[in-house]
């Protein structure tokens, strides 16, 4: 039995051995080494790295602009999912085409949705002249709030989706003495959906900051970092310093263990938050 | 329940929603300067995309067997895997499920890095097989997950009277299990396929070689070609013809796609 056990788990086991944990012990190596691009490892140097990492002078602008889009991103997004999970609630023709309408484009891979766009939003292509916008990706702010439309047309079904899971765990008879009591809407969902979908509320916030502190293909192919570098992110400031200019593997392994260290304790803290106010 | 001003603002979100879509369809085949399409309509666009560098047929190429080598190796594991965590007791069994969805926390650019040096090591970087293969790792928590929980879900009575039967475990799996996690698989297969078909810094960082480009990183770098000028209307081409399985996978197994993230959402 505990033979048969393993053996149908090996494969699994292998995998996660050779292409995550091997992995993690090599960028834990890396990030203490002189490890170029060309030229392989050349030895220990702690804290080099680390201290060439802090040194940087797109690091800090990279951290606070990230934050500054975690924080953005996260607050609309979530805010236009519980909208749309609300309008949806109940299930008929009407809404399951308007489910399916706002979901179709979490079905677009992210660098596809990006693509689409950077041609939306370029001169030459877009169609959106009658807003009147003079440049959608020309200035630091323009670029930031393009890229968030972008995120929020291409996530917010996706949350909508695992909000209405929760809205849906939601038993009926809570509602009916909530009217009972003559509670109108607005009472109804500030005192009784909301709490109730605290948890699913928690854990789309926890999924959203994750992959806006991770962002990297919508700045890579929308706006490359510019302009003037404004709006380059952690994860672009990593590809860069290892394959782009630098060609520095070891700075870039030091960077992306600070990003893992700050991704495990944002979790963490997320965790606990939630689990305080279950409790 | 939706009287008509509700349904005309809520009918309007959802075009709202389906807008950037119905645009770069008609886009890619209307008359636009600056493109292969300049009068009236057609398919000219799709033309430059069909003739660019390596063409457009050697990318799909590239994806679909990028695509598909990730479904099967992610089918098989998470399979097999499912299996063993929702059937046997084996010494490690809870520290390997813990670390196989601990894959999740650490970003793809952290493990990237080292995977680049990895497979140089194993002569697997630039190829479509190693892309495949660390594609398959980053699905392995989501799909080892949902295996489990399928196994776990099917009657016990069921593997068990195959055992009395005297099949061996491998044969219940394969002739009574399977069918009874099919609906688990489906979700894995499909979720396997459009994360890989999507992915984008994957290969931007482990192919360097341009003829073996997946269609998302073929199309942007397409950008960048001709003298810094950039062909709008073959990238719009390049979008429809990216999202286009995507969409009718989707529309197809929608029950699935939705299935999917409600078992995800179990987990929070």
């Amino acid at each position: 039995m505990k033979f048969k056990g393993w053996a149908y788990a090996a494969p699994t086991a292998l995998f996660v051995l050779i292409f995550f944990v091997v992995p993690i012990a090599i960028v834990a190596r890396m990030s203490v080494s002189d490890w170029r691009l060309l030229t392989g490892n050349r030895g220990f140097n702690a804290p080099e790295n680390y201290q060439d990492v802090l040194d940087d002078r797109l690091f800090w602008p990279a951290v606070w602009f990230t934050l500054k889009y975690t924080v953005v991103t996260t607050v609309i997004l979530l805010g236009l999912a519980l909208i749309l999970a609300l309008i949806v609630q109940e299930s008929s023709r009407w809404t399951g085409f308007l489910r399916t309408s706002f979901l179709v484009p979490s079905a677009l891979g992210l660098a596809s949705a990006s693509l689409l766009f950077y041609a939306l939003y370029s001169p030459q292509s877009t169609p959106l002249e009658f807003l009147g916008i003079d440049s959608f990706l020309g200035t630091p702010n323009a670029a930031l709030w393009s890229t968030v439309v972008l995120i929020v047309w291409r996530f917010a079904g996706f949350y909508m989706l695992l909000l209405l899971v929760g809205l849906q765990a939601i038993p009926g008879d809570v509602y009916e003495a909530a009217r009972l009591d003559g509670a109108n809407r607005f009472q109804t969902f500030r005192f009784v959906t909301l709490p109730l979908l605290k948890s699913s509320l928690a854990m789309c916030a926890i999924l959203c900051v994750t992959g806006s502190m991770l962002a990297f293909d919508q700045f890579y192919i929308l706006t490359k970092g510019g302009p003037d570098n404004s709006t380059i992110t952690v994860v672009q400031l990593i590809y860069n310093m290892a394959f782009y200019g630098q060609n520095n593997l070891g700075r870039a392994a030091a960077l992306s263990i600070l990003v893992l260290a700050a991704l495990l304790i944002v979790n963490v803290l997320q965790f606990r938050g939630l689990r305080d106010k279950e409790g | 329940m939706f009287r008509t001003p509700q349904r005309v603002v809520t009918g309007g979100l959802a075009l709202l929603f389906l807008f950037p879509l119905v645009w770069a369809s008609l886009a890619s085949v209307s008359p636009q300067a600056g493109t292969a399409q300049i009068d009236g309509w057609g398919f000219g666009n799709y033309q430059t995309l069909a003739n660019y560098q390596a063409g457009i047929g050697q990318y799909l190429l590239n994806s679909t067997l990028v695509s598909l080598m990730t479904v099967l190796f992610t089918l098989t594991v998470s399979l097999l895997g499912g299996y063993a965590f929702a059937m046997f007791r084996f010494p490690g069994r809870d520290a390997l499920f813990l670390v196989t969805l601990a894959i999740l926390m650490v970003p793809y650019a952290t493990l990237l890095i080292p995977l680049y040096v990895l497979l140089t090591e194993l002569g697997m970087q630039n190829s479509l097989v190693g892309l495949a293969l660390v594609l398959t790792m980053f699905q392995l928590p989501f799909a080892t997950f949902m295996m489990r929980i399928s196994f776990e879900a099917v009657p016990k009575e069921l593997p068990e009277s195959a055992l009395v039967d005297g099949c061996g475990s491998f044969r219940a799996l394969l002739h009574i299990l399977v069918p009874a996690v099919r609906p688990g698989l489906i979700t894995v297969g499909l979720f396997a396929f459009l994360a890989a078909w999507n992915d984008f810094i994957t290969p931007l960082v482990l192919i360097s070689d341009a003829e073996k480009a997946p269609l998302p990183l073929a199309v942007a770098n397409m950008r960048q070609q001709v003298m810094g000028i950039v062909d709008f209307g073959a990238t719009e081409a390049g979008v429809v013809v990216l999202a286009f399985p995507c969409i009718l996978l989707f529309l197809v197994l929608q029950r699935h796609y939705v299935r999917g993230f409600m078992s995800g959402a179990l987990k929070g």
